[in-house]
């Protein structure tokens, strides 16, 4: 398994043909305290760098874009009934989708741990 | 005044330093701090504060087997206990009628109660709608009578009087616009608002099925005409701009960009939200304004009633005025007053309306308060409420600029409202603290985190009906809290600690919604 | 000027801490040619209070009021009696002159006051939330439309013939500007809703069926019906209330499987004001949808010392936050109305609520009744709640007009609400209410015979 980076804060695990996504702990940092996370439907097609996604704090409401492109074949229902897991676990148990690989050179252009750990430094 | 934060006081200590004992009483009231239990906690649905006939429905009715079977859940209060339950609720309230209330972009200004005694004259309170005309002249009158007074002070060539609120009115004016663009078969796609808009310029161009792309801002605050020249294009169907701006300065090149739209085939919508800075001064139809709604509680007084209603009639060009919406008021040369609807437009030249926004004909009872203050004020009073309304907001901002951040204080004069910024307060404080602070010094905050160009930006508008020690008072107030905000003072993190509540949880209203009552016990 | 505290030397003082010379030092960067020269001509100085309540009270005195005649309108806006407490309340200026409670620490009687609102609103309609009022039952609607496109992601809506057509042309004119395809209908002068015309019309694009109740004739449809038609295709039933006053005596729409349901709240406590402001109410029955609802919504919290106390809350919804991706631009409520209907329904309760609606429909029912023994009258309803359709044998809207002049306020044509359908032209809604008396009722039935001979 290897974990990609977007410049949007966004993590994604690519395991085979699947990829799980998430927001990085940096971005729910800055989100402050997660009420509610409104998650794409299964069956869903999201394409590379459009809204796949929305997270919201009290006071602002961001979307989260899908890192590449695919069929949603899982959302998290945990998220449903603790949106604070976006906040206490935000790379493993605060997960959002689950997705199908369409075309894995589009991973291509993502960074790394290490990348995106100098990413969020030189913010 | 004496000068408490040099001394370290906190508002949790007595004068001599040394920590208050708190005292719990047995209601948990404090004196007149009263609490109020709900409706749902208090009555009961036997309990009824009216007096009608005490008969069940008729066997035989007309109900078609449709008839209630099952409890609704209603609790009742006799008289009194209604009297005492609002009375109580009301106490808790923030207002006006008790003091400055600087909320700006919002104006907050006195009530005149004879609009209210006159909105409730039988001839205004108690006629329907769809009465027919010839039995509500007068009413048809003072509809026409404010539309008039509202195209003279704007400058303008015609009105939409039937909006229900601000937003409505610039749903209003966009759907004009789209409208006339559609009649020379001209279907642009964008329209541009500044990036210090209020947030129902956008969400009403997005609603109307425009793309919405920002305007650049120059350093000083006001719109950046050669960026904005330069965006401008075929695609561009309207351009949003609030005058003066939501960083309280008059946008000197309105007419230039007004000019530039036109050039490039497009409208000028002004978001009218601040026209109180302005009234019987400078007429916004000089300046090649298409439309503009009027927020007839900010600028005519009409009362915000605790967030509603409102009423947003707006004011037209003449190129957009033929598509405005139905129903209407219009005076024929006998002097009659007609009402204009969808029948009756081919008589009154008006068959390329859009269409109907509301069921009837706007917002009349906020119609008879805003003539009532437009006759009130007069030609000479409302140059004079303008001129009032910008001198207090500069003495705000000339007497805190020494203490607060404020960002465009170079810019020249500010109009009704003085914007400040966070930049000096001491680490982890921050406008929102200073606002809860200023909660319990006695008032209302200002509006906080808006316009969005300003860090932690703090829009301060006093109004017009302020007197001078009101305003010395406040600044006073509002220093003393700044100067504890930028000393560090945690004690506002807090804050208030007076009010009727302290800080709320906003998360855990937002994460768990509980949004009506539900009984105990039950699911 | 009586509403200016600043006196000539307070204004001299401040200008002075300014560093203005004078006042249009401020005005600097307005540039000169878009200043007047002077006071708005035309418009007179300033007038005492006494001269401007003259000149109101002569404009107020051109009408003729609805207490001054027999009286017999609705169509969507209803007159009630509304207890003297109520006005007095809403009249508090803490009420009054308060803003949106965006500081809930100093609001909290705004807050608390929505709160017990949105609750009274959700269990009249039988829905889980309400929200805390739209501007009014019209423009409600269209919100329902928008929403449930929003939620099926569906275009195609289909309305009932028998919705007021104000409604109809407010959703028609909104969805002009949207991807909405609004299927629309005729009202056909029946005893009976046409319930399976309209359901004939619902197919698997249909994004919300729009069913008023009791309909614009005053008819009352069978909604479980049109709910389970509705819910076979995957669309949602959108009830429109009109007369909240009915729901005291009929089944309220959430409870037959009503999906959103949505009205006009003026009937209690507003009164008729001309047509504004009034109180659009707007629920759902299923709380899954509220995140999809337009408008301030207000929730149960505690503050920092474990009190109960209110905000306003899933304002991500919202326009100031949302922006162009909000659920509507909506950036009020019709907040004293909420509170005059909320006073009023507190009033009445649950008893008071049912006793007025039976004394409503038995006052209409004999109106019904007495009307139906004019020769010339038809009474078309075999159902109703406190206003019913009767069809005249000649042009009901001329009739109408002359009955003004004589001083009765006959009710409302379908000429005045459907100019254009001929066939129309001799119907009459007749509204009754608790305001209605006997004398009026055989003062209406004896001035409709004289007209009818």
């Amino acid at each position: 398994m290897s974990r990609y980076f977007t410049e949007d804060h966004e993590w994604i695990d690519v395991e085979g043909d699947t990829a799980t996504v998430g927001i990085t702990d940096y971005a729910q940092g800055q989100l402050g305290d997660i009420v509610f996370v409104e998650l794409p439907d299964v069956g869903a097609m999201v394409d590379k760098g459009k809204d796949a996604a929305v997270v919201e704090s009290v006071k602002a409401a961001s979307d989260v874009y899908a890192p590449i492109s695919g069929e949603v074949v899982e959302s998290n229902s945990a998220l449903d009934d603790d949106p604070a897991l976006v906040n206490t676990s935000p790379e493993e148990d605060g997960w959002f989708f689950k997705l199908t690989i369409g075309d894995k050179a589009e991973l291509d252009g993502l960074m790394d741990a290490k990348a995106y750990a100098n990413f969020v430094e030189s913010l | 005044m004496s000068a408490p934060n040099k001394t370290g006081w906190k508002p949790a200590m007595n004068a001599d330093g040394e920590m208050m004992a708190v005292t719990a009483t047995y209601t948990g009231n404090r004196a007149l701090m009263l609490d109020e239990a709900l409706i749902f906690e208090i009555g009961s649905t036997e309990t009824t504060g009216v007096d009608l006939p005490d008969a069940p429905l008729p066997a035989a009715n007309r109900l078609g087997g449709f008839e209630r079977r099952d409890p609704i859940g209603l609790p009742g209060l006799s008289e009194p206990e209604t009297v005492r339950h609002y009375t109580r609720l009301s106490r808790q309230n923030y207002a006006i009628d008790l003091g400055l209330f600087p909320l700006g972009s919002c104006t907050m200004k006195h009530n005149p109660r004879l609009n209210e005694k006159v909105a409730r004259m039988p001839g205004f309170a108690d006629v329907h709608p769809l009465q027919p005309v010839g039995t509500v002249r007068g009413a048809l009158e003072v509809m026409n009578e404010l539309a008039f007074w509202l195209i003279e002070l704007t400058g303008m060539h015609g009105v939409a009087m039937s909006p229900k609120a601000g937003a409505h009115g610039e749903l209003c004016g966009i759907l004009c616009i789209r409208a006339a663009l559609e009649a020379r078969g001209d279907a642009r796609k964008v329209v541009l608002c500044p990036e210090s808009a209020h947030g129902t310029n956008p969400a009403t161009a997005a609603f109307a099925g425009y793309q919405v792309e920002d305007i650049p801002a120059t350093a000083e605050g006001r719109v950046d005409l050669e960026a904005l020249k330069a965006r401008l294009g075929p695609d561009v169907a309207a351009v949003m701009i609030t005058n003066p701006n939501t960083c309280g300065l008059f946008e000197r090149d309105m007419k230039a960009i007004s000019d530039a739209v036109h050039e490039a085939g497009a409208f000028v919508y002004c978001d009218g939200a601040n026209f109180n800075a302005i009234v019987g001064r400078v007429r916004p139809g000089d300046l090649g304004v298409d439309a503009m709604h009027i927020n007839l509680h900010k600028t005519f007084s009409t009362p915000h009633g605790g967030g509603g209603p409102g009423s947003g009639p707006v004011v037209l060009s003449e190129a957009l005025s033929p598509y405005g919406p139905l129903p209407f008021t219009a005076r024929t040369a006998d002097g009659v007053v007609h009402l204009v609807e969808e029948e009756n437009t081919g008589a009154f030249d008006h068959t390329q309306s859009f269409g109907r926004m509301t069921a009837f004909h706007g917002q009349m009872g906020m119609f008879t308060r805003a003539l009532t203050y437009i006759l009130s004020h007069g030609a000479d009073g409302l140059k004079q409420v303008s001129e009032d309304a910008v001198l207090n907001a500069n003495y705000i901002l000339r007497s805190l600029e020494d203490v607060l951040h404020a960002p465009f204080a170079a810019s020249g004069p500010c109009m009704h409202e003085a914007i400040f910024g966070d930049k000096g307060f001491a680490a982890g404080l921050s406008t929102l603290d200073l606002a809860k602070g200023l909660i319990d010094e006695g008032f209302h905050p200002m509006t906080m985190y808006f316009p969005l160009v300003v860090h932690g930006a703090m829009l301060v508008e006093p109004t017009e009906t302020e007197s001078k020690a009101a305003l010395d008072q406040f600044i006073g107030a509002l220093r003393s809290v700044a100067e504890r905000a930028i000393a560090g003072d945690e004690s506002l993190k807090t804050a208030p600690h007076f009010a009727p509540r302290r800080r709320l949880d906003e998360t855990l209203a937002a994460r768990k919604p509980v949004l009506a009552w539900s009984d105990p016990g039950m699911d | 000027m009586r509403y200016l505290p600043l006196t000539d030397s307070d204004r001299s003082a401040m200008l002075e801490v300014i560093g203005a010379s004078d006042i249009d030092a401020l005005f600097v960067d307005v540039p000169p040619e878009a200043q007047l020269d002077g006071p708005i001509r035309g418009l007179p100085m300033h007038a005492s209070e006494m001269a401007v309540e003259q000149h109101m009270r002569r404009l107020s005195k051109q009408n003729l009021a609805a207490a001054d005649a027999p009286f017999f309108l609705g169509a969507g806006a209803y007159r009630h009696h509304v207890p003297a407490s109520v006005d007095h309340l809403i009249q508090r200026g803490e009420f009054l002159t308060a803003y949106t409670p965006y500081q809930p620490e100093i609001a909290q009687g705004t807050l608390q006051m929505l709160f017990e609102f949105q609750s009274q609103v959700a269990r009249l309609y039988g829905c889980a939330v309400a929200n805390s009022s739209m501007y009014d039952g019209s423009t409600a609607c269209w919100e329902a439309v928008a929403m449930a496109s929003r939620v099926t992601k569906r275009s195609r809506v289909v309305l009932s013939g028998a919705l007021h057509p104000h409604y109809a042309e407010v959703v028609r004119t909104m969805a002009k500007f949207t991807d909405d395809k609004i299927a629309g209908a005729q009202p056909a002068l029946q005893a009976q809703p046409d319930n399976a015309g309209l359901i004939a019309r619902i197919d698997e694009a249909t994004s919300c069926v729009v069913v008023q109740y009791p309909d614009i004739l005053g008819r009352l449809p069978n909604l479980a019906e049109i709910a389970d038609a509705a819910h076979a295709k995957g669309a949602l039933l959108i009830v429109v209330n009109t007369e909240p006053v009915a729901l005291g005596a009929i089944t309220s729409p959430g409870e037959l499987g009503a999906d959103i349901v949505v009205g006009e709240g003026q009937s209690i406590g507003v009164g008729l004001q001309f047509g504004g402001p009034y109180l659009g109410l707007f629920a759902v029955r299923d709380p899954k949808h509220v995140r999809q609802m337009p408008g301030r919504l207000c929730g149960e919290t505690v503050d920092a010392d474990g009190k109960r106390g209110f905000v306003l809350t899933l304002s991500t919804r919202e326009q100031h936050i949302r922006r162009e991706k909000a659920t509507s631009n909506i950036c009020t409520n019709s907040g004293l109305c909420a509170l005059a209907f909320s006073v009023h329904m507190t009033l009445l309760g649950e008893t008071g609520l049912r006793q007025l609606a039976a004394e409503n429909h038995r006052l209409a029912c004999l109106a019904a009744d007495t009307l139906a023994a004019v020769p010339g009258v038809r009474v078309l309803n075999d159902t109703f709640f406190n206003e019913f359709t009767i069809l005249l044998e000649k042009d009901a809207r001329a009739i109408v007009r002359d009955l003004a002049e004589d001083g009765v306020l006959a009710g409302v044509s379908l000429g005045r609400l459907y100019p254009d359908l001929a066939d129309l032209a001799g119907g009459l809604l007749v509204a009754v209410t608790e305001t209605t008396t006997e004398e009026d009722i055989h003062a209406l039935a004896a001035a409709l015979k004289e007209k009818l001979a």
